[in-house]
């Protein structure tokens, strides 16, 4: 019980500690073959990530949809679910927000386009979500899989209904959103950080009241941690099991805040593609708390933006090298601990 | 649409199969092992890497193919180490085996030939498919998996491992053990399947798995983890595809994004349960 932290805590502390240095040494050495100094790399990656505000704002930016995402894996990994569907969600969505929010008059005011566009993204996301939900519910198919194939679904019929009518001719983006509709920057620089980070922020501390302090969230929690004592004590698993999922879908579902609204202010074929996978990443390191998920989104969107400005020594896919041996480091670690854990503590630490 | 059952047009679909029949047999052994199968994406992404280093650094295609296969299976063992070694989740596991090749081959590219996005142009097959010796060992893998799993003891033991680990464990099976080979094995397969990828297009581009390897886990699935089913699952997908390119280049018909849905709804529906039941290896994904 040092420093305040219970003895779980110091472990899993320990375990991220051991995976940023495994993935910090493997890094060195493949910047040692490339031939540059490993310490000019990661002093670049600092300096101009975390030490200008340009830098910052970028990453803000970046981390901003990991957050959504990574809400959207934590959420229905608290009711004992893996979804592996938050990109498909992701690109339904923020095309759903693009959409509507380019159909809207151009005299809209900001308080009707926001709003409209914002639940147009999360209710595209939460519909898709709910899908695999009540596949799993009803036809007992595993969401792993069914989310994987909905992700190409998706982009597939994100794809015809772009090419059918809703892109621009000759470009995979869609039309200009009106001007109502823009979420303002939030001014680091010339960066393209805006208040869709807030928004993260306040869908993070909304999640967490919901686990912590509602009878709802108790009740998801306890599906996730034993469905058979959840059906015995009354709760209707199987609601749940879609309520979850679409809950997951509309978090994921809610990026287009950040690219759509925030930034480009149109939908763009490809946008934060791989940020549906990394959300698996992020709440993985989170421990699937969304403060968890906050502070890893920010070291994702700080990897994410380093390997940008790291490009001219090293080529940038170095940085998806370090977040896949992160995360690989991280399982092994964190599950050899806990089996150490079982096997020495036996029935007192439980697992 | 009668000029399209030409030879040539059986030649692209067999040219589309075969690197999502050599995934598919390498991911149908270790499901049914009860290991996840995700990371065949990784594994072909290896596989294609690798062939392209050798057959660049030694003008063979034999000896490409061959490093694909061991390529693919160092991917496996990576990705065996965490999920058997350690334990950890197998999902989780091979999205970010899958992400570590997507990086790391594009960086190794960059140092071995200056580029990330491409290779220099690799000695690959003739434009005849058929008079290509890989071809036709992927055919007579495809009937050796099926035996191996159907008649074999080490293929009872596969598969009582992937259903029944504990009753396997207390018969004195080497649970891990046989996890491992299998999972070797399907790395070996799907990094054949990714030197096919390598060699059909002569070189390596960035991302050129593209999303193969899970569309060979759904004929997996879609094959009721059976090899020969799944191949047939597989080829099935390669006549789509194949029907798909040359729809696309007729300019007209059924829209493109359509037909490259259709091995996902399917494999929904196959999960479903409306084609059958399919049911899963018991305890796959369970690490012990």
């Amino acid at each position: 019980m040092t420093f305040g932290l219970s003895e779980s805590m110091r472990r899993e502390v320990y375990a991220t500690a051991l995976a940023l240095l495994v993935a910090m040494a493997a890094g060195s050495v493949l910047i040692l073959i490339w031939g540059v100094s490993p310490a000019r790399v990661y002093g670049t990656l600092l300096a101009e990530t975390w030490g200008s505000e340009y830098g910052f704002g970028q990453v803000l930016f970046k981390a901003t949809p990991l957050i959504f995402t990574g809400l959207a894996v934590a959420v229905a990994y608290r009711a004992g679910l893996l979804t592996v569907g938050a990109e498909g969600q992701m690109a339904a969505g923020a095309f759903a927000t693009a959409i509507v929010a380019a159909a809207l008059p151009a005299d809209t005011s900001a308080a009707v386009a926001l709003p409209l566009a914002l639940c147009a993204g999360m209710g595209t996301g939460a519909v898709v979500g709910a899908l695999p939900g009540w596949l799993r519910a009803r036809f007992g198919a595993h969401e792993v899989i069914t989310t994987i194939m909905l992700n190409f679904v998706v982009a597939a019929l994100v794809m015809w209904a772009g090419r059918t009518g809703q892109f621009v001719t000759e470009t995979t983006h869609t039309r200009e959103i009106v001007a109502g509709a823009h979420l303002a920057s939030l001014g680091l620089g010339s960066s393209a950080a805006n208040l869709s980070f807030v928004l993260a922020l306040i869908f993070a501390a909304g999640v967490a009241w919901f686990f912590g302090r509602t009878r709802t969230g108790f009740e998801w929690r306890l599906v996730g941690a034993s469905a058979s004592t959840a059906e015995a004590s009354g709760i209707k698993v199987r609601r749940v099991i879609v309520m979850a999922m679409a809950l997951s879908g509309a978090l994921a579902g809610a990026v287009g805040a950040n690219t759509v609204l925030g930034d480009k202010h149109y939908f763009e074929e490809g946008l934060a593609r791989g940020a549906g996978f990394m959300g698996i990443a992020v709440a993985l390191l989170g421990r699937g708390g969304p403060f968890g998920v906050v502070l890893s989104a920010l070291l994702f969107g700080t990897l994410a933006h380093g390997g940008f400005v790291v490009n001219a020594l090293v080529p940038r896919e170095l940085v998806e090298v370090l977040q896949a041996v992160i995360v690989l480091t991280l399982l092994a670690t964190s599950a050899a601990i806990r089996r150490a854990v079982t096997n020495a503590g036996g029935a007192k630490e439980g697992a | 649409m009668e000029g399209i059952l030409t030879f040539a047009f059986l030649a692209q679909v067999l040219r589309i199969t075969v690197p999502y029949a050599l995934a598919a047999l390498g991911g149908t052994l270790s499901e049914r092992a009860g290991v996840v199968a995700l990371a065949l994406e990784g594994m072909l992404l290896g596989g294609a890497f690798a062939t392209t280093i050798v057959a660049h650094a030694t003008g063979s295609v034999a000896l490409g193919a061959l490093a694909g296969v061991a390529g693919g299976a160092l991917v496996a063992a990576t990705y065996g180490l965490v999920v058997l070694r350690f334990a950890a989740d197998q999902v989780v596991a091979s999205v970010a085996t899958n992400l570590l090749l997507l990086g790391l081959t594009p960086f190794l590219s960059g140092l071995a030939f200056g580029s990330s996005a491409s290779s220099p142009p690799i000695p690959g097959f003739g434009p005849d498919v058929l008079l290509e010796p890989l071809f036709w060992t992927a055919l007579v893998l495809v009937m050796g998996v099926a035996w191996l799993l159907q008649r074999t003891a080490f293929g009872l033991r596969l598969r009582a491992v992937g259903d029944h680990p504990d009753a396997a464990a207390s018969v004195g099976i080497p649970v891990i053990r046989v996890r491992w080979v299998a999972v070797l094995l399907s790395g070996a397969l799907a990094g054949l399947g990714g030197a096919w990828l390598a060699l059909s297009a002569a070189g390596f581009t960035d991302e050129m798995s593209g999303g193969r390897g899970y569309i060979a886990l759904a004929a997996v699935i879609m094959g009721k983890w059976r090899p020969a089913a799944a191949a047939l699952a597989c080829l099935f997908f390669g006549f789509a595809e194949a029907l798909q390119l040359n729809l696309q280049a007729a300019g007209g018909g059924v829209p493109r994004e359509l037909v490259q849905m259709l091995p996902y709804v399917l494999t929904i529906v196959a999960l479903t349960g409306f084609i059958g039941r399919s049911r899963a290896p018991n305890a796959l994904g369970r690490p012990r």
